[in-house]
């Protein structure tokens, strides 16, 4: 059962409200508190009258629990299963773990179960060593909060080495690959880390700027619902904080955040959905699609 | 029924939680399909969970309301909060961190018997009201917990001893951060998550569809009727009839587009004697059959059709497939784009004709789904064949609609 109340942020925050009042610490602002922090905007309403009234009789008046041990449960069968589908990934390599799952357990689904038909097929080799190796450094670097000295090789094929402070760890599931946002003492800079060749801790000073996100644009344009265009092109750029207007029948009004880094794959993706979109703005995307359809008609094919 | 922030069954949220992340320009008028009461008892809900990420736009039709998440800026994917909205009863919520402390840790053995005296006596009698539950019901409660993999039991004489399962001891966070987030069914990570309070994940996702998780459970459903061979009924929505068909079928393998957000189960179907694809997002429920022993060899033969399958079509027809060619130009400093070429051909091939024009061909069922693809390359595209001459018809005719729709001219033409 994957929907299931064990799993509930109520649970979860009851599990929390019972270790306060056992370590003594339970007031009304505490429990507040954790309810905020566990459960939902709206959860308050529902769990401090349920406690105090002894609907759910498991804190006496006095604020006093009857739990005797902080609450914990072991992992579900599911939550075991899916470990073991975990332990099968060859991304599982990364990181240096080992399962102490039962035998009896078998994998939720293994990856013939499975296939993500149109990942990019240069992506990341998970399995050689010295990539596990940066990638393990790499990762303890930004969660240490430590510096790292990164020798890579760039786009031209040319040796670049950098002292640099990790923020955090990108993936991207289309490319397959891991990269590393890495703060110099100028900018966000991303590494590939397949093109990492060696990689240290290092005590180098580097002044670190603030992270600030890339700048970004919004991109509004026309779509016309033919041939399930609607449902495709919402889908497709569901993951972009966006929104959407009802302009006619048939026609809606999409504007969209995007990273200005990310111009030119934007570009590309639009033209994907044919005319099904028409780019309103801003002036310099519609001025980039003009170009390439320009350059397209001069073919004549 | 007094409205309450928590649910019993998912099914209704997951339609209303795509309608307002996917779409979310409706009307609450629109929303025909349920009453306005449900309309609003949904819309607070979400509201409950997601507050942070739902957006409200006053228009002409009335008030819309939309969810709308960078998921490039959340480390964790914010839809798994519907599944952590499941209703209780008092009685649930009760036994359960009553049933935990008494079976405290794997050593303590108990009869079903001394849990329940137990019960009363050391928990339940501390209130002023004391509350009694009946014996079936604690019994049914350490049925579902011993199911789960919670509880484990062994028989002591006539007695069944229940006690607490082993654990596994502490997950590595990071594995967990990770795979919640990639990684099929991976609400059943952040569960686990739950546990560690605090943490702050070190990965960020980029091209992240966060919608499919609202299809967990169906994906767990099709899962494990692989996993066992066995054959289901699908009961999937069909825009056709606007209702839900059943369809018998076997589940060969789940496809999954990390480019259009778009999940499929490729089956064989009973009725048409083919594999299809089924898009999980429109499958409603899974009911299982029988073991099929024939599994492994439908498995081989859509492996067989995977060679002539762009996305996931597999054809209506065997022997019809489609050839298609197109050349790209690319210049002196743009040797990317053949590398280009090369990561995304999947089932296609290359051919480098100079060091300027690489041609590209495939023979594949259905060269519709590969259309999107090939319109990234306008602006290179030098000549192009498709062998259904109506498909390669509707490119042209899209290419020159999409010159009028940005005042395009013929700069040869002037």
């Amino acid at each position: 059962m994957i929907f299931s109340e064990i799993y509930s942020a109520y649970y979860k925050t009851i599990a929390e409200i019972l270790k306060a009042a056992l370590s003594g610490k339970q007031t009304s602002g505490d429990l507040r508190k954790i309810v905020e922090k566990y459960a939902f905007s709206e959860s308050m309403l529902t769990i401090e009258p349920a406690l105090k009234s002894e609907k759910w009789p498991l804190i006496k008046s006095d604020g006093v629990s009857v739990i005797k041990n902080p609450p914990s449960m072991p992992l579900t069968s599911l939550q075991k299963s899916w470990l073991k589908a975990v332990s099968l990934d060859p991304r599982i390599k990364l990181f240096d773990v080992s399962f102490d799952l039962p035998e009896d357990i078998p994998p939720l689904f293994t990856p013939d179960d499975y296939y993500i038909f149109d990942k990019y097929s240069d992506g990341d080799d998970f399995e050689d060593e010295n990539y596990i190796k940066n990638f393990r450094r790499v990762l303890d670097a930004v969660k240490e909060r430590k510096k790292l000295f990164i020798k890579y090789r760039g786009n031209k094929g040319n040796d670049i080495r950098l002292t640099v402070f990790p923020e955090y760890v990108e993936y991207s599931e289309k490319d397959d690959k891991f990269r590393l946002a890495a703060n110099t003492h100028t900018n966000i800079t991303f590494v590939n880390i397949g093109s990492i060749i060696y990689c240290e801790e290092t005590d180098r000073p580097v002044t670190k700027i603030k992270y600030k996100k890339d700048p970004q644009r919004i991109l509004t344009f026309e779509l016309k619902d033919e041939r399930k265009a609607l449902e495709r092109i919402m889908l497709h750029f569901s993951h972009f904080e966006k929104e959407t207007v009802r302009t006619g029948e048939d026609t809606y009004e999409v504007s969209l955040k995007y990273d200005i880094s990310d111009c030119t794959e934007l570009v590309i993706r639009i033209l994907s959905f044919g005319p099904m979109i028409k780019v309103t703005g801003p002036e310099e995307f519609r001025t980039l699609i003009k170009e390439r359809l320009k350059k397209q008609k001069n073919f004549r094919i | 029924m007094a409205y309450n922030e928590l649910i019993k069954n998912f099914d209704r949220i997951r339609d209303y939680m795509r309608e307002f992340y996917v779409y979310g320009f409706r009307s609450r008028d629109e929303y025909n399909m349920k009453s306005a009461r449900s309309y609003d008892d949904e819309r607070r809900r979400i509201e409950s969970w997601l507050s942070d990420y739902m957006g409200f736009r006053n228009t002409s039709d009335g008030k819309n309301v939309f969810i709308s998440i960078d998921s490039r800026e959340t480390r964790h994917n914010p839809l798994f909060s519907a599944w952590k909205a499941r209703s209780f009863t008092d009685g649930d919520i009760t036994l359960h961190f009553i049933i935990f402390d008494i079976l405290s840790s794997p050593d303590v053995k108990l009869t079903f018997s001394q849990i329940a005296e137990i019960t009363d006596r050391d928990y339940l009698s501390k209130f002023k009201n004391h509350r009694i539950f009946d014996d079936s019901t604690i019994r049914k409660k350490l049925k579902k917990y011993t199911d789960m993999g919670l509880l484990i039991t062994e028989k002591q004489g006539k007695n069944l001893i229940y006690s607490r399962a082993e654990d596994i001891g502490d997950v590595n966070t990071d594995v967990l951060d990770f795979f919640s987030e990639v990684f099929p069914c991976g609400v059943i990570g952040e569960y686990i998550l739950d546990r560690y309070n605090d943490h702050k994940s070190v990965f960020s996702f980029k091209h992240h569809y966060i919608y499919h998780v609202l299809d967990s459970s169906i994906h767990l459903e099709l899962f494990r009727a692989m996993q066992s061979g066995n054959s289901v009924i699908i009961s999937k929505y069909s825009s056709v009839s606007d209702s839900a068909v059943d369809i018998e079928v076997v589940p060969l393998k789940l496809f999954i587009s990390v480019r259009t957000g778009r999940h499929y189960l490729l089956a064989y179907s009973l009725s048409s004697e083919k594999i299809l694809p089924f898009r999980t997002d429109y499958i409603e429920k899974v009911k299982h059959l029988t073991v099929r022993e024939d599994f492994d060899k439908l498995r081989e033969k859509l492996g067989e059709k995977q060679k002539n399958m762009w996305g996931v079509n597999t054809g209506f027809n065997e022997e019809e497939i489609c050839h298609v060619e197109f050349t790209v130009y690319f210049g002196e400093d743009e040797k990317y784009i053949l590398k280009r070429l090369e990561r995304e051909k999947r089932c296609g091939t290359l051919v480098l004709l100079d060091d300027n024009h690489c041609r590209f061909s495939a023979d594949v069922y259905d060269v519709s789904e590969m259309i999107p693809w090939i319109r990234t390359f306008i602006c290179r595209i030098t000549d192009l064949s498709i062998s259904d001459s109506e498909t390669e018809k509707r490119f042209r005719d899209d290419l020159e609609a999409m010159y009028r729709l940005y005042d395009v001219e013929d700069e040869t033409e002037k």
